[in-house]
């Protein structure tokens, strides 16, 4: 390993991951899976508490036991999106958990669908 | 990614309706990753589609998707010479074909052609979705390979990726959000970038799709009633047929919630009379390009409302418009150096956004360095933010340094009672190096050329009044309905005095 990729290693120890957009994140504890549809940079993207990972690097075996039942303030819900308040970041949720979603000590919350009419 | 979510969400609800069969979104879900593995396991770097839209093209959509290989549809109607020459460029490839393959794929070397059940029974002894786990997508892999109409020059192949396709649908539309009552009846061609789009965006808002592989304006009326019809996409020449049988039989349909339009110029007094026949119904007009990853901007019901209600010609006049930029698109009006011109100038339309792909197999991405992408359209924006399309750059009559819309000289040709149809294109001229040609097409008595070329006259400048009028039987179009204007100008030299 070259010497810039430990210092990137050592950097990146924190857990926190790549906000861009099209990554994919999934939580160790529950079945919830998001994807960033927008944002930059690198944060730290918990749900209830357990830093998410990336899926597709393979450090880890799956994800959580479903949860019997999720509290509805936190849950996260197929489909919708959840931001933060500065409208910096985006993810959409593709499969369903307990939750709560919080990026660097901050909670995301659901946004409001803005349909556009049906153009196809 | 998208039919994942679809079948988590929408389970058991009917996606697709043919011939009295149907399909739910877990059943789908199930045929994909059968597909998947069948593509996989023959060693297909791409899935190469030759077939019109049935539900099996669903089934190739995803199961290309999940496999990780392109999907790359071909226009069944070209000569079989043509399909070999388009597939050939894409190869080892599983090609999934109808009609027992007459055009001989399969005899190629390196394409494998295979009919729908084959396609559907999965080596794997048919996989269970559950198990086959998570949707392995990777977002800058080439979702879909798509050929470009072609009016001028050979056919490019557009390069659109999952992050395009995935981010056009996130910004229009919302998981499982149409009611359980909605239905698309699709009729655009397979394709054509509308054809894509439209499957991607029914199956995630959860909207039931009805194919009509054939197009008849009658057909496509009875379809609507017989099918409970809620939602439905056309080209303008579809409308324009549509709205014409409808008048014929003096009928209309009141279940038709949502009718878009687009891929080429509807003629304003073809959507007022939509508007008059189709009183409860939303239109939409849509304009976008293969390479923008379908819609950039558009028309909405309500504008079209009060358009056609208004007595000021300023405001009717915003029924020729292609809309806002949808909230995910920006919009730029350029001039040939590139520099943003003033609103209300003419110029190139410039598009950005993520869905924006702009790049060719052929040639590459052609997005600027800030990610702008030239469509060869020009246009002007309004005051209010409407764009309005004067034609494609390749189009424009240039008479003497002064840019002539095609469009422009259609719209007064039209406005004729005896013209039917109408196309003005660029005639060689010594003297100016471009004159305005114009074919018509008219009904008897058909009017005489001084008549159409004084109409011109009363409404333009006496620069848009046809050097050369030329009466013919019918118009060539495209699938799409894009008027093949190269074959014009061809038919001009051949007949050059």
């Amino acid at each position: 390993m070259t010497r810039e990729g430990a210092v990137e290693l050592e950097e990146h120890n924190d857990e926190s991951v790549e906000m861009r957009p099209g990554a994919r994140y999934r939580c160790p504890a529950c079945p919830t899976e998001v994807v960033v549809v927008k944002g930059d940079g690198r944060g730290r993207l918990t749900c209830g508490g357990a830093p998410m990972f990336d899926p597709a690097a393979g450090d880890e075996a799956s994800s959580g036991p479903s949860p019997n039942d999720p509290d509805p303030e936190t849950a996260v819900l197929l489909g919708k999106r959840y931001g933060d308040p500065d409208d910096a970041v985006e993810v959409l949720c593709t499969k369903a958990g307990s939750g709560p979603l919080v990026l660097d000590g901050e909670a995301l919350s659901v946004k409001a669908p803005k349909p556009l009419p049906a153009s196809d | 990614m998208l039919l994942e979510m679809a079948a988590a969400a929408g389970g058991d609800r009917t996606a697709a309706t043919s011939g009295g069969g149907t399909v739910t979104y877990r059943g789908f879900m199930a045929e994909a990753a059968a597909a998947a593995g069948r593509i996989s396991a023959s060693g297909a770097e791409y899935l190469v589609v030759c077939d019109e839209s049935s539900p099996a093209l669903v089934t190739a959509l995803f199961g290309a998707a999940w496999a990780g290989v392109p999907y790359v549809p071909l226009n069944y109607r070209l000569t079989p010479s043509e399909l070999v020459d388009l597939a050939a460029r894409t190869r080892p490839a599983l090609a999934l074909v109808g009609d027992g393959d007459q055009a001989g794929l399969g005899s190629l070397d390196g394409i494998e052609a295979v009919e729908l059940s084959e396609l559907r029974a999965d080596p794997g002894g048919g996989a269970d979705p559950a198990e086959a786990g998570s949707w392995p997508m990777d977002p800058d892999a080439v979702a879909v390979l798509l050929y470009t109409s072609g009016t001028t020059g050979p056919p490019k192949s557009a390069v659109l990726r999952h992050r395009h396709l995935t981010s056009y649908i996130l910004g229009a539309t919302e998981l499982m959000s149409a009611g359980p009552d909605e239905a698309n009846l699709i009729a655009v061609p397979p394709y054509h970038i509308a054809g894509v789009a439209i499957t991607l965006s029914q199956i995630y808002v959860g909207r039931r799709i009805v194919f009509m592989p054939r197009f008849d304006p009658d057909g496509w009326i009875d379809l609507v009633r017989s099918e409970e019809i809620t939602h439905a996409m056309v080209v303008p020449t579809m409308l324009a047929r549509i709205v014409d049988a409808l008048d014929r039989r003096d009928e209309t349909i009141d279940t038709l919630r949502s009718l878009a339009y687009g891929g080429g110029r509807a003629h304003p007094s073809v959507v007022e009379k939509a508007l008059s026949l189709l009183p409860t119904t939303g239109f939409v007009n849509a304009y976008g390009l293969t390479e923008t990853s379908a819609t950039v901007s558009l028309l909405g019901p309500d504008d079209h409302r009060a358009a056609a209600a208004s007595a000021d010609p300023a405001a009717r006049a915003r029924l020729a418009s292609a809309g806002r930029p949808i909230p995910a698109v920006e919009v730029s009006i350029r001039d040939g150096a590139g520099n943003e011109v003033a609103p209300g100038a003419d110029g190139e339309v410039w598009v950005r956004g993520a869905q924006v792909a702009g790049e060719y197999l052929e040639g590459g991405a052609r997005l600027d360095p800030d990610g702008w992408f030239a469509t060869r359209d020009t246009g002007y924006i309004d005051a209010d933010g409407y764009l309005y399309l004067l034609g494609r750059d390749d189009d424009i009559i240039i008479r003497g340094g002064e840019n002539l819309s095609p469009g422009e000289i259609e719209d007064v040709l039209l406005g004729h009672d005896r013209v039917l149809d109408a196309a003005a294109v660029g005639a060689p001229s010594r003297e100016w190096g471009e004159e305005v040609a114009a074919f018509v097409v008219a009904s008897e008595p058909a009017p005489s050329e001084a008549e159409l070329c004084e109409l011109v006259r009363s409404r333009l400048r006496s620069s848009r009044v046809p050097a050369r009028v030329v009466f013919t039987d019918e118009l060539p179009y495209n699938e799409t309905g894009k008027i093949l204007r190269r074959v014009l100008r061809d038919r001009l030299a051949d007949t050059d005095p």
